[in-house]
């Protein structure tokens, strides 16, 4: 293939990786403190639909609408995540179930929301999302310039931020030491004086914000409005680049970076010599395809947080 | 936890209010120091028992104070009280003669108390520095200094002679090792009351004597250590003075130097404990049990059992002793069925089984004390009564036309119960889980016993039991040799091998290295078997 149409692909695959890697640190962050979050999906939804509806309202009287949508994407999706902290952790329900039961009440809030404010299905369409902007000096570095620095959303940017961060934070802190020792061994980290509901709800509550601030840069980068579909099942792909990154902050931005590409592929396929015999149908369908093979290829063998979706138990021998 | 606790501590909160003054009046009243623990009066319910009646420990500074007791003699609720995970519902805590209120663990720390549990509490993927600094880390900026959290675990090594790789992996360390971080965390946070909760449970004989060096190096550095137990040797040999405890009241306190084994196991059982199993000479038949050439894999998947032979015949006991980890597991597991055999071949009673399922392999006669009572012997979450038809609960009479007989499997529990002393708080519909350690190893070892196999593996049958209760099951496993049964006895406590086995074949890595005759041989001799050092032995012959 040409060069031009990889330099071409950069931005479209560096935006949809954004999202991902966002949310799937949002998941690390609740897995390594003990909790299974597969509401990661809706959360990005109420996330989007909050950044969207901000958004849209505030186009008119502030040019940093689209900013303060992602701050309303965040936060909303930390209040949602309450709901999973609550019953996962104070009423040690199962981990799984409260997860899809939030998924599906993603899905039917958000629209009845906007049936309330918008009086249809989806949010109003904003004029303007979140700009595309290039870094200056940077972007005159041959290739590697015109790749990452030129053209791009700032998202991307924050997620490689939030990538550096996290990974101080889990790896190098006295919290990330305890918040990860509540994941592995809750009973030990309890008897080390750590607050391992506490630690949890930290966790749960990150994941929560992570996963909205995600939903709100993909409706911002990726879309013009929200709907029921915006989120397409990314929170889904989220959860299985926290597998396939192993739970690892660099290994997320790797497997974030790769279904990026496979969704950015999608959209080239036809002009890429080989590949535009086949359907475009099967490039659309390829990221949740690998989605699939990664959590059958890695299942039994990624070793994950040991008591991840344990529900904790003090008195437990 | 958050739900009961509260409750449960605003009380203790209101008990402490009521008795503080009464310090002033003791240090008036001249009362003799030296004690750095007192713990007066205690009592603590339960719902349906008193785990705790009205009991007084004292405790001298700079000594090992040994806390002797039946499992569920209430030993390990009165530490669970002076480490702050219950509080007591009458008696005063006294350290260093002020009375303290020891609301949760961290007020324990924080009065310089430290626990290292029975069952360790390390995080695997963690590394020995990591679990040590847990909770108490050293920083530097935001950051963790790694670096002086090492130093000091060094030095602290150091001082107290527990060696440690720092930077190595829990799951990469041996069960010793481990132990001695378990200590090195309560050093970590200078703690100078050490309770140590059956240390010597899942240790090697060499181990245990390093820890026995420990525990006086750490008493020399001026600590106090509660060493809860019920093994009498241990006590003999390392503690100063010994509180014993029976069903949660206090039976005395004596001096160790001046009271023997035998009195001390009386305290504890109430009444006279025979020590040694008393047996005649095994009188032996056929061959029950046959293994050829052996070969399994064990949980890492390369072989733990290598090209293993063994026989055992009617009417005798073979003991199977060896370091843990020397593939006894995979061993139990190929001949019961948890296993699949890679090659070679295993008989009972002449038929080959090597293949068979489970339940085949059961109703051919084989029974089975798993070692890992919690994975393979119960379900937790049945009752007691159902766990203990678990082999036969689809035959009469404990299912009929597809129905269970709930009275029939009922009976059968409260026979068992009686026969062999099971203690629960609801009898026979106790669910499993909410049992001591010591109570559940009864009910696996009674429906067990009571199905009286023709092939007895026995893996571990007393971990965790005290002497009462290992004394009678000792005394029902040389009952069934008499009544012309094979049985193998798998144990990591040599004494038990050494007193209850007929012949002892040694185990090391997966390979038999030699078998003796358990009359014509001693500890030391298996000792160096089982580390390994001497290959074979002259005595015996083949296994």
């Amino acid at each position: 293939m040409s060069f031009k149409i990889l330099f071409e692909m950069f931005p479209i695959a560096l935006m949809f990786a954004a999202p991902i890697i966002i949310a799937s640190l949002g998941g690390l962050f609740s897995e390594r403190s003990g909790i299974v979050n597969i509401a990661l999906e809706g959360i990005m939804m109420v996330g989007a639909f909050a950044a969207a509806t901000v958004t849209v309202l505030l186009e008119g009287s502030t040019p940093l609408a689209s900013w303060l949508g992602l701050t309303a994407g965040l936060a909303a999706g930390l209040i949602f995540s309450l709901l999973h902290a609550a019953a996962s952790i104070n009423l040690k329900a199962n981990q799984v179930i409260s997860g899809t039961a939030l998924n599906i009440l993603a899905g039917g809030l958000t629209v009845y929301l906007c049936q309330i404010i918008f009086r249809q299905q989806r949010t109003r369409a904003f004029s303007n999302g979140i700009q595309k902007m290039s870094v200056p000096l940077l972007e005159d570095i041959p290739v590697v310039g015109r790749m990452f620095f030129s053209g791009n959303y700032p998202t991307f940017y924050i997620s490689i931020f939030l990538v550096l961060a996290t990974w101080f934070l889990v790896y190098k802190t006295p919290f990330g030491l305890r918040m990860r020792s509540c994941g592995e061994h809750p009973q030990a980290a309890a008897s080390m004086g750590i607050n391992v509901s506490l630690m949890r709800y930290i966790g749960v509550l990150a994941s929560g914000a992570l996963g909205g601030l995600a939903g709100g840069v993909m409706v911002l980068t990726a879309d013009i409005q929200y709907t029921l579909v915006t989120i397409h099942g990314t929170g889904f792909i989220a959860l299985a680049s926290l597998v396939f990154g192993k739970w690892n902050p660099f290994g997320v931005l790797g497997a974030g970076l790769f279904f990026g590409f496979s969704t950015a592929l999608s959209f080239y396929a036809k002009d890429i010599p080989g590949m535009s015999s086949l359907p475009g149908e099967f490039f659309y369908a390829l990221p949740y395809i690998l989605t699939i093979v990664a959590l059958v290829v890695f299942a039994g063998k990624a070793v994950g947080p040991k008591a991840a979706g344990e529900i904790y138990d003090s008195g437990k021998r | 936890m958050i739900f009961v606790s509260r409750p449960l501590s605003r009380v203790a909160f209101f008990l402490a209010l009521v008795v503080y003054w009464e310090p002033i009046k003791v240090t008036t009243g001249g009362r003799a120091v030296g004690y750095i623990i007192e713990m007066l009066n205690i009592t603590k319910d339960f719902p349906g028992i008193r785990a705790n009646d009205n009991i007084t420990l004292q405790v001298q500074e700079s000594s090992i104070h040994a806390l002797l007791g039946e499992n569920g003699a209430g030993k390990s609720t009165l530490m669970s009280i002076l480490f702050g995970l219950y509080a007591p519902d009458g008696g005063t805590i006294k350290i260093r003669g002020k009375e303290a209120r020891i609301a949760d663990p961290n007020a324990a720390t924080q009065l310089g108390i430290g626990m290292v549990h029975q069952h360790f509490k390390l995080v695997q993927g963690f590394t020995v520095t990591e679990n040590i600094i847990l909770g108490s880390e050293p920083t530097r900026g935001p950051f963790i200094d790694i670096k002086k959290a090492q130093e000091k675990v060094l030095s602290l090594s150091k001082l107290y002679g527990l060696s440690v790789d720092p930077g190595a992996k829990i799951e990469d360390i041996t069960v010793g090792m481990q132990q001695r971080v378990e200590i090195l965390k309560m050093l970590f946070r200078d703690a100078e009351i050490l309770i140590f909760d059956e240390p010597t449970a899942v240790l090697t004989p060499q181990e245990i004597h390093e820890l026995i060096q420990i525990m006086r190096r750490l008493v020399a550095e001026g600590k106090t250590i509660v060493l809860i137990t019920h093994k009498l040797k241990e006590i003999k040999e390392v503690a100063d003075t010994c509180t014993v405890l029976r069903r949660g009241k206090l039976v005395g306190t004596v001096g160790v130097a001046d009271t023997s084994e035998e009195r001390m196991a009386e305290m504890m059982v109430g009444r006279e404990v025979n020590f040694h199993v008393g047996k005649a000479q095994a009188v032996t038949g056929e061959v029950l049990l046959r293994i050829e050439k052996l070969n399994v894999k064990n949980a890492k998947g390369v072989l733990g059992v290598k090209n293993l032979s063994l026989e055992i015949k009617a009417g005798e006991i073979l003991g199977l002793c060896g370091i843990d980890g020397n593939g006894q597991t995979d061993l139990v597991h190929a001949i019961t069925g948890l296993a699949k055999a890679e090659d070679g071949k295993i008989f009972l009673r002449g038929k080959e089984i090597t293949n068979l399922s489970i339940i085949q392999r059961l109703d051919l006669g084989l029974g089975h004390i798993p070692e890992d009572r919690h994975r393979h012997g119960l379900v937790l979450d049945f009752n007691l009564d159902e766990n203990l038809v678990v082999h036969d609960y689809f035959r009469f009479p404990y299912a009929h036309l597809g129905i269970l007989n709930k009275k029939a499997i009922k009976d059968n529990a409260q026979r068992l119960i009686k026969e062999f002393d099971v203690r629960s708080g609801q009898g026979a519909a106790t669910p499993t889980r909410s049992m001591s350690g010591g109570n559940q190893q009864k009910a696996i070892v009674a429906r067990e016993i009571d199905r009286s196999p023709d092939v007895f593996i026995v893996a571990q049958p007393t971990r965790g039991l005290d002497v009462g209760a290992i004394e009678y099951i000792h005394s029902r496993i040389v009952a069934e040799r008499d009544k012309g049964k094979a049985i193998l006895l798998v144990s990591l406590e040599l004494d038990e091998i050494l007193d209850v086995s007929d012949r002892i074949a040694v185990i090391y890595g997966g390979e038999i290295v030699g078998t003796v005759s358990a009359r014509e041989t001693n500890e030391n001799e298996l000792g160096l078997m089982m580390s390994g050092s001497v290959r074979q032995s002259a005595k015996g012959g083949k296994a």
